[in-house]
Protein backbone atom coordinates (compact mmCIF):
# COMPACT_ATOMS: atom_id res chain seq x y z
CA UNK A 1 0.00 0.00 0.00
CA UNK A 2 1.36 3.06 -1.03
CA UNK A 3 0.33 6.77 0.04
CA UNK A 4 0.06 9.69 -2.47
CA UNK A 5 -0.26 13.39 -0.58
CA UNK A 6 -1.23 15.88 -3.14
CA UNK A 7 -1.20 19.46 -2.07
CA UNK A 8 -3.14 22.31 -3.62
CA UNK A 9 -2.71 25.98 -3.19
CA UNK A 10 -3.77 28.91 -5.53
CA UNK A 11 -1.36 30.25 -7.82
CA UNK A 12 0.27 33.14 -6.57
CA UNK A 13 -1.14 35.81 -8.32
CA UNK A 14 -4.77 34.71 -7.97
CA UNK A 15 -6.03 36.68 -4.71
CA UNK A 16 -6.86 34.58 -1.64
CA UNK A 17 -9.67 36.03 0.45
CA UNK A 18 -9.96 33.00 3.25
CA UNK A 19 -6.19 33.08 3.74
CA UNK A 20 -6.48 36.81 3.99
CA UNK A 21 -9.55 36.19 6.54
CA UNK A 22 -7.39 34.04 8.65
CA UNK A 23 -4.86 36.10 8.15
CA UNK A 24 -6.73 39.01 9.95
CA UNK A 25 -7.74 36.89 12.57
CA UNK A 26 -4.30 35.98 13.23
CA UNK A 27 -3.22 39.56 13.53
CA UNK A 28 -6.52 40.56 16.13
CA UNK A 29 -4.89 37.49 18.45
CA UNK A 30 -1.70 39.21 18.26
CA UNK A 31 0.47 36.79 16.55
CA UNK A 32 2.56 39.79 14.64
CA UNK A 33 5.45 37.60 13.56
CA UNK A 34 2.76 35.98 10.74
CA UNK A 35 2.83 38.04 7.63
CA UNK A 36 0.79 35.98 4.95
CA UNK A 37 -1.34 33.48 5.08
CA UNK A 38 -2.74 31.24 1.96
CA UNK A 39 -5.17 28.49 2.21
CA UNK A 40 -5.08 25.14 0.24
CA UNK A 41 -6.05 21.70 -0.19
CA UNK A 42 -4.30 18.72 1.11
CA UNK A 43 -5.66 15.16 -0.35
CA UNK A 44 -4.76 11.58 0.95
CA UNK A 45 -4.56 8.70 -1.94
CA UNK A 46 -4.28 4.97 -0.69
CA UNK A 47 -2.56 3.36 -3.65
CA UNK A 48 -2.86 -0.42 -4.54
CA UNK A 49 0.54 -1.62 -5.61
CA UNK A 50 3.02 0.44 -7.03
CA UNK A 51 1.94 3.83 -7.70
CA UNK A 52 1.80 5.36 -11.28
CA UNK A 53 3.68 8.30 -11.17
CA UNK A 54 1.92 9.77 -14.58
CA UNK A 55 -1.49 8.27 -13.80
CA UNK A 56 -1.08 10.37 -10.28
CA UNK A 57 0.43 13.46 -12.16
CA UNK A 58 -2.49 13.58 -14.57
CA UNK A 59 -5.05 13.24 -11.57
CA UNK A 60 -3.83 15.73 -9.52
CA UNK A 61 -3.62 18.19 -12.60
CA UNK A 62 -7.19 17.25 -14.06
CA UNK A 63 -9.14 16.73 -11.32
CA UNK A 64 -7.47 17.50 -8.18
CA UNK A 65 -6.77 21.07 -9.01
CA UNK A 66 -7.77 23.57 -11.65
CA UNK A 67 -4.55 24.45 -13.49
CA UNK A 68 -6.27 28.01 -14.69
CA UNK A 69 -5.90 29.05 -10.85
CA UNK A 70 -4.27 26.26 -8.28
CA UNK A 71 -0.72 24.74 -8.18
CA UNK A 72 -0.03 21.24 -7.52
CA UNK A 73 2.46 18.99 -5.73
CA UNK A 74 2.94 14.95 -5.41
CA UNK A 75 4.08 13.65 -2.56
CA UNK A 76 4.69 9.86 -2.46
CA UNK A 77 5.10 7.58 0.45
CA UNK A 78 5.67 4.53 0.28
CA UNK A 79 5.45 2.55 3.93
CA UNK B 1 -37.37 23.55 -30.58
CA UNK B 2 -36.46 21.69 -28.12
CA UNK B 3 -33.75 23.04 -25.13
CA UNK B 4 -32.41 20.54 -22.99
CA UNK B 5 -32.13 21.40 -19.16
CA UNK B 6 -29.22 19.13 -17.52
CA UNK B 7 -30.32 18.25 -13.56
CA UNK B 8 -27.05 17.08 -11.62
CA UNK B 9 -27.41 16.59 -8.24
CA UNK B 10 -27.36 19.52 -6.58
CA UNK B 11 -28.83 21.55 -9.39
CA UNK B 12 -31.45 23.93 -7.59
CA UNK B 13 -32.92 25.95 -10.73
CA UNK B 14 -32.97 23.34 -13.44
CA UNK B 15 -37.18 23.85 -12.75
CA UNK B 16 -37.04 27.45 -13.43
CA UNK B 17 -35.05 27.33 -16.40
CA UNK B 18 -37.49 25.03 -18.08
CA UNK B 19 -40.06 27.47 -17.16
CA UNK B 20 -38.18 30.56 -18.67
CA UNK B 21 -37.53 28.06 -21.95
CA UNK B 22 -41.54 27.53 -22.16
CA UNK B 23 -42.60 31.05 -21.56
CA UNK B 24 -40.15 32.01 -24.55
CA UNK B 25 -41.70 29.66 -26.48
CA UNK B 26 -39.58 26.66 -26.55
CA UNK B 27 -40.29 22.89 -25.39
CA UNK B 28 -37.96 22.56 -22.38
CA UNK B 29 -36.33 18.91 -22.18
CA UNK B 30 -35.42 17.37 -18.82
CA UNK B 31 -31.75 16.00 -19.33
CA UNK B 32 -30.35 13.64 -16.11
CA UNK B 33 -26.25 14.05 -15.97
CA UNK B 34 -25.79 10.49 -15.51
CA UNK B 35 -27.41 9.52 -18.93
CA UNK B 36 -25.73 9.57 -22.00
CA UNK B 37 -28.11 10.78 -24.05
CA UNK B 38 -28.83 14.54 -25.09
CA UNK B 39 -32.18 13.68 -26.57
CA UNK B 40 -31.55 15.64 -30.32
CA UNK B 41 -32.43 18.75 -28.19
CA UNK B 42 -31.27 21.99 -30.51
CA UNK B 43 -29.65 23.60 -27.39
CA UNK B 44 -28.46 23.23 -23.56
CA UNK B 45 -29.14 24.73 -20.37
CA UNK B 46 -26.91 24.22 -17.22
CA UNK B 47 -28.87 25.46 -14.71
CA UNK B 48 -28.24 27.04 -11.34
CA UNK B 49 -27.54 25.81 -7.81
CA UNK B 50 -24.51 23.50 -6.36
CA UNK B 51 -23.82 20.30 -7.71
CA UNK B 52 -22.38 17.97 -5.16
CA UNK B 53 -21.74 20.69 -2.62
CA UNK B 54 -19.58 22.70 -4.57
CA UNK B 55 -17.47 19.98 -2.97
CA UNK B 56 -13.57 20.15 -4.74
CA UNK B 57 -14.41 23.04 -6.68
CA UNK B 58 -18.04 24.48 -7.58
CA UNK B 59 -19.10 22.70 -10.67
CA UNK B 60 -15.60 20.35 -11.15
CA UNK B 61 -17.51 17.06 -10.46
CA UNK B 62 -20.43 18.09 -12.53
CA UNK B 63 -17.95 19.03 -15.34
CA UNK B 64 -16.80 15.31 -15.21
CA UNK B 65 -20.04 13.65 -15.49
CA UNK B 66 -21.59 11.17 -18.27
CA UNK B 67 -23.57 13.71 -20.25
CA UNK B 68 -21.11 16.63 -20.19
CA UNK B 69 -18.63 14.56 -22.10
CA UNK B 70 -21.30 14.80 -24.78
CA UNK B 71 -22.10 18.48 -24.54
CA UNK B 72 -18.44 19.27 -24.78
CA UNK B 73 -18.76 17.03 -28.07
CA UNK B 74 -21.54 18.92 -29.24
CA UNK B 75 -20.52 22.13 -28.30
CA UNK B 76 -17.42 21.63 -30.76
CA UNK B 77 -20.08 20.81 -33.49
CA UNK B 78 -22.06 24.56 -32.49
CA UNK B 79 -24.79 23.34 -30.22
CA UNK B 80 -25.64 26.59 -28.34
CA UNK B 81 -25.09 25.83 -24.59
CA UNK B 82 -26.07 28.47 -21.79
CA UNK B 83 -24.41 27.81 -18.17
CA UNK B 84 -26.24 30.01 -15.36
CA UNK B 85 -24.20 30.84 -12.19
CA UNK B 86 -23.30 26.48 -11.23
CA UNK B 87 -23.57 26.21 -14.90
CA UNK B 88 -20.96 28.54 -15.76
CA UNK B 89 -18.60 26.90 -13.35
CA UNK B 90 -19.43 23.38 -14.68
CA UNK B 91 -18.59 24.92 -17.87
CA UNK B 92 -14.77 26.67 -17.29
CA UNK B 93 -13.95 23.44 -15.58
CA UNK B 94 -15.07 21.39 -18.55
CA UNK B 95 -12.73 23.34 -20.77
CA UNK B 96 -15.77 24.97 -22.72
CA UNK B 97 -15.14 28.40 -21.25
CA UNK B 98 -12.14 30.29 -20.42
CA UNK B 99 -10.73 30.87 -16.85
CA UNK B 100 -12.92 30.17 -13.12
CA UNK B 101 -14.56 31.03 -10.42
CA UNK B 102 -13.31 31.24 -6.60
CA UNK B 103 -14.54 32.86 -3.85
CA UNK B 104 -15.93 36.46 -3.89
CA UNK B 105 -13.71 38.61 -2.77
CA UNK B 106 -15.39 39.72 0.11
CA UNK B 107 -16.24 35.98 1.45
CA UNK B 108 -19.96 36.82 1.66
CA UNK B 109 -23.09 35.22 -0.35
CA UNK B 110 -24.26 37.82 -2.56
CA UNK B 111 -27.72 37.79 -3.52
CA UNK B 112 -29.65 41.11 -5.11
CA UNK B 113 -30.52 42.52 -8.54
CA UNK B 114 -27.72 43.48 -10.48
CA UNK B 115 -27.45 45.57 -13.68
CA UNK B 116 -25.64 44.54 -16.32
CA UNK B 117 -23.99 45.85 -19.79
CA UNK B 118 -24.82 43.91 -22.63
CA UNK B 119 -21.46 43.94 -24.84
CA UNK B 120 -22.34 41.29 -27.45
CA UNK B 121 -25.80 41.03 -29.04
CA UNK B 122 -24.38 38.63 -31.38
CA UNK B 123 -24.07 35.66 -29.48
CA UNK B 124 -26.11 32.36 -29.80
CA UNK B 125 -27.91 33.65 -26.16
CA UNK B 126 -28.23 37.87 -27.09
CA UNK B 127 -29.45 38.87 -29.98
CA UNK B 128 -32.93 39.83 -28.80
CA UNK B 129 -30.50 42.46 -26.79
CA UNK B 130 -28.93 45.70 -28.37
CA UNK B 131 -25.19 45.90 -27.16
CA UNK B 132 -24.54 48.22 -24.49
CA UNK B 133 -28.09 48.23 -23.25
CA UNK B 134 -28.51 47.84 -19.50
CA UNK B 135 -30.71 44.52 -17.89
CA UNK B 136 -31.01 43.91 -14.35
CA UNK B 137 -30.96 40.61 -13.62
CA UNK B 138 -30.90 38.66 -9.71
CA UNK B 139 -26.82 37.32 -8.96
CA UNK B 140 -26.69 35.22 -6.06
CA UNK B 141 -23.28 33.45 -5.30
CA UNK B 142 -20.27 32.83 -3.00
CA UNK B 143 -18.39 31.88 -5.43
CA UNK B 144 -18.45 33.96 -8.56
CA UNK B 145 -15.80 35.94 -8.67
CA UNK B 146 -14.51 35.36 -12.44
CA UNK B 147 -10.39 35.03 -12.61
CA UNK B 148 -7.74 34.80 -15.49
CA UNK B 149 -4.51 35.09 -15.86
CA UNK B 150 -3.80 38.98 -17.29
CA UNK B 151 -2.32 37.66 -20.20
CA UNK B 152 -5.34 35.81 -20.52
CA UNK B 153 -7.38 38.36 -19.46
CA UNK B 154 -6.19 40.96 -22.23
CA UNK B 155 -6.81 38.50 -25.02
CA UNK B 156 -10.21 37.62 -24.33
CA UNK B 157 -10.90 41.56 -24.04
CA UNK B 158 -9.00 41.70 -27.52
CA UNK B 159 -11.31 38.61 -29.04
CA UNK B 160 -14.44 40.41 -27.92
CA UNK B 161 -15.13 37.43 -26.03
CA UNK B 162 -16.88 39.19 -22.97
CA UNK B 163 -20.84 39.34 -23.26
CA UNK B 164 -21.64 40.92 -19.79
CA UNK B 165 -20.18 43.37 -17.41
CA UNK B 166 -21.55 44.41 -13.90
CA UNK B 167 -22.46 47.60 -13.51
CA UNK B 168 -23.27 49.91 -10.74
CA UNK B 169 -21.34 47.88 -8.20
CA UNK B 170 -19.20 44.66 -8.70
CA UNK B 171 -20.79 41.99 -6.82
CA UNK B 172 -18.57 39.44 -6.40
CA UNK B 173 -14.77 40.93 -7.21
CA UNK B 174 -14.62 39.65 -10.78
CA UNK B 175 -11.93 41.01 -12.71
CA UNK B 176 -12.71 44.06 -15.03
CA UNK B 177 -16.50 43.41 -13.75
CA UNK B 178 -16.32 40.21 -15.93
CA UNK B 179 -20.01 38.88 -15.56
CA UNK B 180 -19.99 36.88 -18.43
CA UNK B 181 -18.32 35.45 -21.11
CA UNK B 182 -18.70 33.17 -24.68
CA UNK B 183 -16.64 31.14 -26.88
CA UNK B 184 -14.78 31.52 -29.83
CA UNK B 185 -17.81 31.13 -31.75
CA UNK B 186 -20.44 32.32 -29.63
CA UNK B 187 -22.10 29.26 -29.14
CA UNK B 188 -21.52 28.72 -25.56
CA UNK B 189 -21.98 31.29 -23.38
CA UNK B 190 -22.10 31.50 -19.51
CA UNK B 191 -22.80 33.94 -16.74
CA UNK B 192 -23.60 34.37 -12.87
CA UNK B 193 -26.38 36.81 -12.78
CA UNK B 194 -29.56 34.43 -13.51
CA UNK B 195 -31.67 35.60 -16.27
CA UNK B 196 -34.34 32.47 -15.87
CA UNK B 197 -35.80 34.40 -12.50
CA UNK B 198 -36.44 37.78 -14.39
CA UNK B 199 -38.88 36.30 -16.90
CA UNK B 200 -41.96 37.49 -15.05
CA UNK B 201 -43.08 40.21 -13.18
CA UNK B 202 -44.54 38.94 -10.41
CA UNK B 203 -41.60 36.98 -9.50
CA UNK B 204 -38.30 38.64 -11.27
CA UNK B 205 -37.00 42.14 -10.85
CA UNK B 206 -37.56 42.87 -14.23
CA UNK B 207 -38.66 40.73 -17.62
CA UNK B 208 -34.81 41.56 -18.80
CA UNK B 209 -33.98 37.74 -18.80
CA UNK B 210 -36.36 36.12 -21.00
CA UNK B 211 -34.50 37.41 -23.97
CA UNK B 212 -31.25 34.26 -23.45
CA UNK B 213 -34.32 32.00 -24.24
CA UNK B 214 -35.91 34.10 -26.85
CA UNK B 215 -32.53 34.40 -28.85
CA UNK B 216 -31.64 31.07 -28.78
CA UNK B 217 -35.05 30.24 -30.85
CA UNK B 218 -33.35 32.12 -33.50
CA UNK B 219 -30.16 30.88 -33.15
CA UNK B 220 -31.05 27.16 -33.86
CA UNK B 221 -33.80 28.30 -36.39
CA UNK B 222 -30.37 30.28 -38.47
CA UNK B 223 -28.28 28.08 -37.91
Amino acid sequence: MSRVIVDVVLKPEISDPQGQAVFGALGRLGHDSITSVRQGKHFVLEVDGTPDEAELKQIAETLLANPVIEDVELHLTTD
Amino acid sequence: MRIGVITFPGSLDDVDAARAVRLAGGEPVALWHADHDLEDVDAVVLPGGFSYGDYLRAGAIAARSPLMRDVVAAAGNGLPVLGICNGFQVLCEAGLLPGALTRNSHLHFRNRDQVLVVERADTAWTTDYAAGQRIVIPVKNGEGRYVAADADLDRLEGEGRVVFRYADGNPNGSSRDIAGVTSENGRVVGLMPHPEHAIEDLTGPSTDGLGFFTSVLKAVVNA
